[in-house]
Order: structure tokens, then sequence, then C-alpha cells
């Protein structure tokens, strides 16, 4: 990692980014690559996770599969998820196992949906992080995120995911993960070169009858930060509900985008159209015939 | 809010003219209702969008906002239920509303002589209510949905997701029928005077609601705005 | 392993069978995914479960569990069958060619010379005819009716593809589409490599599981070649450490072996062993047993090991028993007759089998000493854990020492990986507490043994008094210094008969190799085969240059692998009978028409002639053996025995429960279960998100493999009305455990010899202590018998019920 400098393009509910765009450097985009054919399940990965972030979970209990904890939590950033498929096509069994974990969305849905100015940012390589001080814990990001990762804790309120492991790519290190996985599942490097890898092994994953194996790197959210290998790619759904099409929920879209912008527009109006009939019609005062009419009726002489 | 004459009025301020209009309950009801709804409205529209994002800080900041406003709702949704259930019988539709609303031009010029003789309530007071009730159940229903910290599990995320959105237009729709109660009360000379002091004048009764005005009339002994209007 | 884990690179074909490395050794899987992705390797997995090595295999085809030699069997006979066979290397690399005499036969699954009553064979009729030189017959056309070759195609000829789908339960076509995949690496310059482990140890015919691949691979001549070979990975980092300084009873280090009773002298102690060639030319490199052996009574015992007492020869215990395992120990302490024990880095109450009767030898102790880094079940076998360790302290007098000694990481030493690499490491961290590490505790032991002894006398007390202990803290010997004892030095100047004036090795100088060591008392060595891992050049265990200029993962300057910094054992078969490689890409050695050379260290002389020196030289034959004479106790071939608990009878040979040639203890026999009681076929296996019992003590583990489950299938849950994650009891004639249910598609039942077989798998990883959630050790359930020849317990393969249940009471 030669750029070991982390410079901030876009932040959450902030216009143009705090140092004025930075736009994110073309030449520099971080991948981390997972080829899903490789992936052996260790959870070397997990562990990994949890003690380079310094993690804990509680110590849960079988509920007849192997993905422990069950789910992704505020401090399991990522899980292996089992999934035992059998492929109607050649009549085998395969078993699936792909790590979970945040995406690193070029074009975010948290971001998008986060509230509060700087508490998810996108730097210029690529990674999406959330910055706890920032964050209010409202959730807004869950809504807003494709892949159903960010998780709230209950303890401290705030949102928590993958980071890429920002903090060690910023000394020009790889993410834990990568770094513990024992069958290089897991590769980190730039988009270039992850692509490059991975050209190389859907080759040999079609060479060994995966005809359908692919790069999932989707464009409904402008691509992502951490890409797969999988020998389903037609089917990536397969692998423990991995979206087909991923992109921002339009729902969001519409939240974060329209109704924004009609919402003020209609409360402005409606405020506006008062302003002007007051100053075109004038108030609407009660004359002095009105007070004597309305005694008359009061008085019952009406 | 805090004005002595809500419960106790005292006998400078009874004029001999007014028409009682608000019980100290239902006034007292209202504000609460009116105060809640401000700032929620605060609140939402700072979570809402980033450039009022600055608002959090009447509330201690985003954290405090987030969490203070799903509370400030409940709190609006039982007061609100309070002023539904004294009102709503008074806010049921009738043929002179139609007829109200159909000289619309007339209620905007203040021409009030080419309309037919109201109730209570108009009939945009009475759009107003159901409108206010509606977004209201919107607005309780979906930030249940997507109060994360008691009921996350409760619900599917693409559920939420539509609740954030019926939560937003449900919001836009309540500020924009409060705006339209706040400009009404300001335009109609008269009438904050109902909600701070109970009562109106007759004028204003005869010239705004006479058929109301009349019933209250007929009304054996009205003596002071004690009891509740209806 | 034969080769090394960088060494699976080089591979066309892996195949994992009795293993399952994705699981267990999943950093060492990393040469399997390298391979596929570098050269387009294939993975084929053959399993009773669908495993994590199975998730990225080519091919997987089940098989019940226990029957892997009819599986094999049948390989070589497609081998034979469709001429798939290395016939260069196959004729003149292994005994093919040798003449079995007359007299030995095989008949419904026994050998001939079997006694019932003793479980065990006269050997005497499994030998070669020799000729009056005393070298054994050839015939190297093949048509003799008795030579091996022929004997081995007669062998394996009932075992077709039908006859393995009816033993194994692997269906026909999966069969056919393995053995092809196989029979593909007899080409000479493809490779393929075994990995195996406990799935094929574990059981009471695990030496012959193994056997029967190496016979496979020697006719697809994959031994001694970059890619391929026996490659036994090993379950703890420093397992293959511990066999090499030979922490089993009956050994010493470099496996050399102790004596026996009746070997009462040297002499007669050397007369079984130092094996002359039994083929003219060849190299037998066991000729040098006496150098090693009395180089290590030498370091033992220095000065008080001299020529005139035989160099202490009577220091060293005599073995009564063939030997005393671990089965035999926990029989003897059930017994009454075994009243102390140390325990070091041991966890027996969870890993040796039968979990009660573990339990109930324990409590017959005087006492228990248990030296570890962690508080162990066995420590506190005696505690009251509810249902998990039912127990009444009071009723136990056993006296329980617990010694904490440091962890792995936070002491100094050299580990020995599967592929026979020393890498030595350095301490990471303090220990806690008044944890110490185990040398200082042993050095304590013995110092404080040897006052006594010294001040009481007592019967023959001069191996403990004479013991040489040349350290420069006698309370501590360091790593360093135990170390350079293994390596080996110079006692005394050898000066170079032809000209005395130079001197051929030089007094306290560290040896070299063990090519210089000698038995005239002039050289001290504590384990031959270690000799070249500190020289005078230094600690060559701690070299870390990661260079390999072959390209072949030969690595020669990271640490250091015994033997002599081999990578790969019997390389020299690497080349066909002149010396040129098989395939010149993944040449190891070659022979350049003087010498042998290469980017590995050659496994046999330099200077040895290729068309004269075979390349087994550790065999008298110095050849492979298809046929091994007398040395396995169960067959010179290996046959298809069904475990002692079977669902199934055996259809080979009916009449014959389990391996005829084990040994059952009394009481045992009457432990095993019937399928018409215990109707499943259960195995058991270790888990990757674990170590064995210790980390369960970590909290990360445990988080990420919380809860003791078994796994079974779709069909048996249904049949048997369990739910998914739900808890379930499971029986064997010796216990029962109770854990959660994982209801999975990767187990299916098999259809053996008509019959459905379901399987139940039992991970073993948890017990009463610890962080993960307490649980029922998987050895409750396991039957005390263990292999024929080394006694490894048939933890793969016994029989159990299942049914559902309402989960352990609450304590």
């Amino acid at each position: 990692m030669a750029n070991a400098v982390l410079e901030i393009a876009r932040q959450s509910a902030t216009r143009g980014g705090i140092t004025g765009a930075l736009a994110p450097q073309d030449d520099f985009q971080l991948v981390k690559l997972i080829d899903v054919s490789k992936c052996i399940g260790c959870k070397a990965c997990q562990s990994a996770c949890l003690e380079w972030n310094d993690l804990r979970e509680p110590v849960g209990i079988n509920v007849g599969v192997y993905d422990n904890p069950h789910d992704l939590t505020e401090n399991s950033w990522t899980l292996m998820r089992f999934t035992e498929w059998d492929n109607p096509q050649t009549g085998r069994l395969e078993w699936l196992i792909r790590k979970d974990g945040c995406m690193h969305c070029a074009d975010p849905g948290c971001l998008k949906a986060c509230p509060a100015p700087g508490a998810i940012v996108q730097y210029t390589n690529g990674i999406v992080d959330f910055q706890k001080d920032h964050c209010i814990g409202c959730g807004y990001c869950i809504k807003g995120c494709p892949f159903n990762i960010p998780r709230i804790s209950k303890a401290t309120e705030k949102a928590y995911k993958c980071t890429l492991c920002v903090d060690r790519v910023a000394v020009g290190q790889g993410p834990a993960c990568a770094k513990a996985c024992p069958t290089k599942a897991i590769s980190f490097g730039t988009e270039t070169q992850m692509k490059q890898l991975a050209a190389s092994r859907i080759t040999d994953l079609k060479s060994r009858g995966y005809q359908n194996a692919g790069l999932y790197d989707p464009p409904g959210v402008g691509g992502t930060h951490v890409m797969y290998v999988l020998h389903h790619n037609d089917q990536p759904q397969l692998y423990a509900g991995l979206p087909k099409d991923a992109r921002i929920s339009p729902v969001v879209e519409v939240w974060k985008g329209m109704t924004k912008y009609a919402g003020l527009a209609v409360m402005g109006l409606a405020a506006a159209v008062g302003l002007i009939h007051h100053t075109v019609v004038g108030a609407n005062r009660v004359t002095e015939h009105d007070e004597v009419e309305g005694e008359k009726i009061k008085e019952g002489k009406a | 809010m805090s004005h002595p004459s809500m419960n106790h009025p005292s006998e400078a301020q009874v004029e001999k003219h007014a028409v009682s209009r608000y019980s100290g309950g239902a006034r007292l009801n209202h504000w609460i209702t009116a105060v809640t709804l401000i700032l929620l409205a605060i609140s939402g529209l700072s979570l809402f969008t980033p450039s009022l994002f600055w608002l959090t800080g009447l509330f201690g900041g985003g954290a405090l906002t987030r969490e203070i406003h799903p509370w400030l709702g409940v709190l609006l949704f039982f007061s609100f239920m309070g002023l539904f259930l004294r009102f709503w019988k008074l806010n049921l539709w009738n043929r002179d509303d139609t007829a109200w609303m159909k000289n619309i031009d007339a209620v905007a010029k203040g021409d009030e002589e080419k309309l037919p003789e109201v109730g209570k309530y108009n009939a945009g007071q009475k759009l107003v209510f159901w409108g206010m009730s509606l977004s209201i159940i919107a607005l309780i229903t979906s930030g249940i949905v997507i109060w994360d910290k008691y009921f996350y599990q409760f619900t599917t995320i693409d559920q939420k997701r539509w609740a954030v959105l019926i939560h937003a237009v449900a919001a836009v729709g309540a500020i924009t029928i409060w705006i339209v109660h706040v400009y009404a009360a300001i335009w109609v000379r008269g009438t904050i005077r109902a909600m701070t002091q109970g009562s109106v004048t007759a004028g204003w009764a005869y010239r705004h609601h006479r058929k109301w005005l009349r019933q209250e009339a007929r009304k054996p002994e009205a003596p002071r705005p004690a009891q509740p209007a209806e | 392993m034969t080769n090394s884990w960088t060494d699976i690179n080089n591979t066309d074909l892996v195949i994992i069978m009795g293993g399952n490395a994705a699981e267990a050794h999943p950093c060492g899987f990393k040469w399997v995914t390298e391979a596929k992705a570098n050269r387009g390797a294939k993975l084929i997995v053959v399993d009773p479960r669908y495993t994590r090595s199975a998730a990225v295999a080519d091919y997987y085809a089940p098989i019940r569990q226990g029957t892997d030699i009819a599986f094999l069997l049948g390989v070589i006979n497609y081998l034979i069958k469709n001429d798939k066979v290395q016939w260069e290397y196959a004729k003149n690399f292994t005994s093919a060619a040798f003449i079995v005499k007359e007299g030995f036969g095989y008949q419904d699954g026994l050998f001939t010379g079997y006694d019932e009553a003793k479980r065990d064979y006269d050997r005497s009729s499994w030998d070669y005819e020799y000729d009056e030189q005393g070298f054994v017959k050839v015939d190297m056309t093949l048509q003799h009716p008795r030579c091996v070759w022929n004997l081995l195609k007669a062998h394996v000829a009932q075992y077709t593809p039908e006859l393995v789908e009816r033993i194994c339960g692997t269906p026909k076509d999966a069969f056919l589409t393995v053995a092809k995949m196989i029979s593909e690496t007899a080409a000479p310059d493809k490779a393929m490599t075994s990995m195996y482990a406990l799935g094929w140890t574990q059981h009471s015919k695990g030496s012959q599981n193994i056997r029967c691949m190496a016979m496979l691979q020697l006719i697809l001549g994959n031994i001694g070649v970059a890619g391929g070979g026996m490659n036994a990975l090993r379950g703890h980092s420093n397992i293959q450490g511990l066999t090499d300084i030979g922490l089993m009873s009956n050994l010493i280090p470099g496996y050399l072996t102790l004596a026996n009773e009746r070997e009462t002298t040297l002499d007669t102690y050397m007369s079984t062993r130092g094996f002359k060639p039994t083929r003219p030319g060849q190299m037998s490199y066991w000729q040098n047993y006496r150098k090693f052996f009395v180089s290590f009574q030498k370091m033992m015992w220095g000065d008080a090991a001299r020529a005139d007492n035989e160099w202490g020869f009577n220091y060293l215990p005599k073995l009564d028993v063939p030997s005393y395992d671990i089965l035999r120990a926990f029989d003897m302490m059930h017994q009454g007759q075994m009243n102390g024990y140390f325990c070091q880095g041991f966890n027996p109450l969870l890993s040796f089998p039968n979990k009660n009767k573990i339990k109930a030898a324990l409590g017959k102790l005087n006492f228990l000493v248990v030296m570890d880094p962690l508080q162990t079940e066995t420590a506190r076998f005696w505690e009251n854990h509810g249902e998990f360790n039912p127990s009444d302290p009071a009723k136990i007098q056993t006296e329980v020492i617990e010694l904490p000694t440091t962890s792995f990481a936070e002491d100094e030493g050299a580990t020995v990986n599967s592929g026979r690499w020393l890498q030595w490491h350095w301490a990471g961290g303090d220990a806690p507490g008044e944890a110490r590490p185990d040398i200082w505790i042993m050095a304590q032991i013995h110092r404080r043994l040897r006052a006594l002894y010294e001040k009481e006398g007592g019967v023959y007390p001069d191996g403990i008094l004479n013991l040489a202990w040349n350290y420069k803290d006698k309370e501590e010997p360091t790593a360093a210094e135990l170390a350079r004892e293994l390596n080996g030095y110079v006692l005394e100047d050898v000066l170079d008969p032809a000209d005395p004036s130079k001197k051929l090795l030089e007094k306290g100088k560290q040896v070299a190799t063990f090519g210089v060591l000698r038995d005239d008392g002039t050289t001290a060595c504590a384990n031959w085969i270690y000799a070249g891992c500190w020289t005078e050049a230094g600690n060559m265990m701690a070299r870390r240059d990661n260079k390999d200029p072959s390209g072949l993962g030969i690595h020669q300057n990271w640490s250091f692998a015994w033997p002599a910094n081999r990578r790969v054992l019997y390389n020299r078969a690497n080349a066909d009978l002149s010396g040129k490689p098989w395939d010149p890409k993944r040449a190891l050695i070659a022979w350049d028409g003087a010498k042998w050379s290469g980017p590995d260290i050659p496994d046999i002389a330099p200077t040895a002639k290729p068309e004269t020196v075979m390349p087994f030289i550790m065999t008298d034959e110095g050849v492979g053996r298809l046929f091994v004479r007398r040395m396995m106790k169960d067959g010179p071939f290996p046959v298809h025995y069904e475990p002692f608990e079977s669902p199934v009878a055996n259809v080979v040979a009916p009449k014959i429960r389990g391996n005829p040639a084990a040994r059952v203890f009394k009481g045992d026999m009457e432990q095993f279960g019937t399928s018409s009681e215990f109707p499943f076929a259960a195995v058991t296996y270790r888990l990757t998100e674990h170590f064995h019992y210790w980390t369960k003590h970590n909290r990360v583990n445990a988080m990420l493999q919380p809860e003791f489950f078994v796994e079974i299938s779709e069909e048996l849950a249904k049949e048997r009305g369990i739910q998914k994650g739900g808890w379930v009891r499971v029986d064997s004639a010796r216990g029962y455990v109770k854990a959660k249910a994982v209801v999975t598609k990767r187990i299916k039942p098999l259809i053996c010899d008509g019959k459905t077989v379901h399987i139940v798998g039992i991970p073993i990883h948890w017990g009463f202590m610890g962080a993960a959630k307490k649980g029922f050790g998987a050895n409750t359930l396991t039957p005390f018998v263990g292999d024929a020849n080394i006694e490894t317990p048939e933890y793969k393969a016994f029989l159990v019920d299942i049914r559902p249940d309402a989960g352990p009471a609450v304590s």
C-alpha cells in the first residue's frame, strides 16, 4: 500500500465533503476480493476481525447450523454464512460459504441515508467508514444499506460495521481478515490488481465446469470495494441471499431524494401562500355589525 | 400557556359579550399538543434533511434528538387522542360543509355572507382535524416501526424503509396542515383568544360560526365557560 | 510426511481421504488451494461427510467410515485391470518382482499362521524366497506365480467396483470417477499427493489404511517425487517432534526401539536391528543402527557409557510387553496395577476412549500429576459438574497435583511440523502466575529424585545417578543446550586413518551430519535424525530465508528438515532407473553421470550408481514394499476388516469381527455394541474453530463454535423425529452424551450391502472446563480398542443410537 494517506471524498449529510469534494481517485481504488471458491469457512477472518478490533461476543448457543454468531452484530463485523445447496444441474451437493460483511459500495446507501454530518465517510480510496463520534444511532444506515450490514449497539447506541481495517490500511497494511485467511480466499489490493486476479480465478473455475463463474461487483451501487468471485455469479442469491441486482432501495431513494425536496417545497409553499393571501386579502376582521348581530343572537333577540 | 386566564379567568378578562368556546381542559390539551407538535416538527426536520441538522442543537445534539423525538411522538399521540375524543363528533362532515367547500373562493376572500351558516367548525377546520388525525396515525404507526431501540426485531428492513418514507410524507402533511391551521388562526382575527382565554366575541361567533352561536344561545344557561363547550 | 507442506503446491492431484485438511489443517491446506490456482491441480475428497475440504473439491465421493481399505484395494484392482501402472517404477523400485516363499497363503480374511486364542499370527510364513547368498529371489518378468505382484493381483481381484459399493456404500460411478482420476497419475510425469490424518490412523486397522495408500502410490510411481508422497498431517504443532524424540513407551529417539526383556545384551539387541541388505548392491541404512544407538547412549550417560558396560545398555529399561501404550496404561490403572500417573500436555479424560473407564481408572490412582498450561478436565476429573461429569469427590482418594506450565508461546524451542521441519521459535511473552517451563519442572523432578537415590540408594539406581547432566544451570537446562545435544557433538578427536595428521572429527565440535556418528564412543548424539539441526554454523532451525530458487517449495535455507535437511524423502525415486527425472520441470535431484545433485538433498549416497542402488534405502530390500514380511502384525497385505462395532457384517470374511490381530482387553469386548442395539455408524472429528480441548478456554474460539453438537442427515432426523437445533441423546454401549442436533444435507445415508446405514458425526471439542458451553466428551462413546500395530484408538468407527431429548439436567 504505497498510498497510506486517507483523504475523505464524501461524508454523510454534507454537501460536497468537508475539504471541498475530493473526487475518488480512479487510480487508487482499494478492493478486497473474496474468492468464495477458495473459502473453506474456517472463520479465521472472523477471529482476526474480533482480535484486531478487540471485539467480543457473548458465548452463544448452537441452533443447528455452523454460523456463529447467527447474524452480524455490533461486535461481529464479518460472518461466515453457510449454505447447503443441491445443484439441480449436476445433482451434486455444494456447500457455499460466503464471508459476509460491508461491501464498501462506491455509492453507499448508508452514507446517503445518514442524517448526521460526518457520521459516515467515504475515503478517496473507496473505504466507507462510520465515525462513531458523529453517529447519532438513528439506524437510517440500516435502511439505506442494500446488503443488510450495519448494526446498532444496544450499549453505545451507535452503528457499527466493517471498517475495511482503515486503521491498518492507513499505515500500509491489508485488512486483518485478509492477513489471517489461510487459503488466500481473501486478497487485498488495487481495483486493477484485484480484477486481474479475479479474471484468472474465473478462468480457472470455468475450466472446472463452473460456466457461470464471475465477479460480483454490482453496478447498481456503482460497484463495490469488496468483491466476490462466485462459482454461480448468475445466482448470487444462493450465497445466503446475496442480492442479485443490488441497489439502494428505491424507497430510500425516494425518501432521501424527492421526498426531501418536495416536502420542503410543500411546507414552504404553504407558508408562502399564507403570506401572499394575507397580503392580498388582508386580515379577516370582525366588524361592529357582526358584534351587534352576534350580541342579538346571544341575548336571544334574533 | 402559563397565562393565568386559562384556568381561572379573572373578572376583568371576562368580557360582557364573550361566548365561551373552549374549556380550560380543552385548551390545556390543545397547547400540549401544539408544543409537542412543534418540537416534533423541529426535531423531525433536523433528522429529515441535513440542511436542518443544526436544529438538533436545540435538543442537546443528534443522539439526544434521536432519543427524544419518538417519546415526543408518543406524547403527541396521546395528547392528540384527547383532542380527538373531545372533538370528533363536531367534525363529522355534513351537507353544509360540502356547500362551504364549493364556495372556497368566497372563503378565501373572507366573504362569508355567501356561505351557509357554520356550526362550531367549518369545513376547512374539519379538514384540518381529519388531516391531522390521519397524519398522526400514520406517524405513530410508522414511527414505531422505525423506533429501532425497542421495535427493531418486529419488522423487516424493507418494511422499515417504507416506514421512513411514510413517516416523512406524513410529517410533511402534518406540518403543512399545521401551517394552514396556524395561518387560519392568524388571518381570522379574534380566533387565537379562543385557545388562550377560552372564549370568543359574539361578533366573531356571528361572523364565522353563526349556527354555533345560535345553538349556544338556545342553551338554557351558559354562565361561565367552565364546562366543555359542547 | 514424505514430502512437505510447500511441496503440495507441485501436485497434479490431491486426494484427501482419512483426513479433512481444510478443517483440521487450514493453514497447510493453503497449498492445496495454491496448487489448484497455480497448476490447475484437482482435489478429490473421500469421506463419510461432505466436509469443509469437500466444499472446495473438484470431486467428492462418500464412503462409510472404516472401509477405506476396501476402497483402496478396489482402486489398486482398477489400476491393475486397466494397466494404469507406472511400470518402470513399480518393477524396479518396489518389491513387485520379489518371490514369496511357499507356504504363505490367505483365505477368508486370514493369512497363514493365525492363532485365534492369542488373536495373533505366527508370521514365519510371511517371507521371501532367498538364494544361497541370502538374497531374495526375484522374477523381473513378473511371471512367477508367487512373485509379490501376482499375489497382490490375486489378493485385490475380489475388490471390484461392485464389491466396493457393497462394502463402502460409495456409488459405483463415484468410485469409478475417483479411480479414473487417480489412475491418470500413473503417467510418469504426473503426481498425486495423499493427505491423510487421524481419519486413517484412528481405526483398529489404522496402519494398514495408510499402508494401503502407500502401496497405491508406489504402483503409481508417486513416492519420492515432487507433488507426490504419503503426507500425514500431524494433529499438533509438534506431534511429529514427539514421535521423532521417541515419546512412546517402546521407542528411544530417532525411531530406535527399546530392548525387550529377552534382549539382555547389546549383541542380542543388535541382532534384530541393523538389517543387512536383502538384495545385492543395496544400501540398507539401518546398518548404521549401532552408531546411532551408541551415540545416543554417550549423550545420555557420557563417561559412564563405556565399551566395557555395553555403552550403558542396561541403564535403559526393557519392555516386558510390546508397549505401554495409553490403552494398556489406562487398562492397568483401571485394574489397580498402576498407581501414579504423570500427565504432561495431555488431557486423557477427554482424549482417551471410553471416558467412564478413564475416569474410573484415574479414581484408582494414588496420585496424579498434571502438567499443563490450562486447567484440564483430567485435573478436575473428580469434580462434580452435574450431568457433564457426575462425581462424588468424597469417594475419590486420588491426590491431584497441578503443575502449571508455560504454553508454546511463552517459551523457546523448536516445533517439528508435519513436513519434518524443525522450526525454532522464541518466547512471545511471559508466563502468568506460577507457570514454569516444562524443562524446569522435569529438571527439578530429576534433581530431587537423584538426590533421593543418592541418599537412600535403591535397586539399580545407576541409570539415574550416572545420567549426564552437563548444563550451565543444573536446575534449568536451556532449550538451546538440549537442542545442541539432539544434534550431537564430538567427544574425542578422530584422526584420518589415511593421514593421521588430519583430524576427521575435532573434539568439542557439533557434528554436521549423522553420517559422521560412530559406534566407538567418540561421538554423542541424542537423536541421529536431528543431526544437522545445530551445527558449528549455529542454530539451523532458526533460519528464516524463504528464497526458493527452484520454485519447487524446497526452501533449503528455511529452518531445518530432518534428515539432513532433506525436503522430500526417497527423492531418488523422482528419476528413472538411469537417473533421469520423470518430469524435468519438477526435478528434485538427477544423476549427472557421476553423482546425484539438484535442489533437494539426495536421499541416497551422492555417488550411488542409479542402476545398482535402489531408492528406498531405509528398507533392507532397497525398494518400496508391496508385501511386508513380518513387520505388520495383521498381515503382509491389507485386508478389509470391519470396525469392531459395525452396522454390517464383513462381506469379505463374515466370521471375523474387527481386526483379528488387534488387541482387546478383558472386559472391553463385552463393551462392544451391536447394530441391533446401536444401529447407527458414528465418527468423531475435529472442527476448524477449535483445537482439541484447548481453545474452548479461549473466548473467541468459544464464540465461533460455542456448543457441543452432533451432525446427522435430514433422513435420520426425520426417522427419529429430531429437530434442527434441538437436543438429542446419543448412546453407545459405553455411555451417552447429550448434544444439539445439526441436521445437514452434508451427511447422507449410505446403502451398504443392501442396508441403509445412517451416519452420526460427533465433534470432539467440548468438556466441562473453559469458556465454551459445557459439553459431554465425545470419548464417552468410543470403544476401548486400538490399531493392531500401534494401538491408536478406534475413534473413527463405532455404533450409537440417537433420539430426541430434553437436554442436560441443570446442575
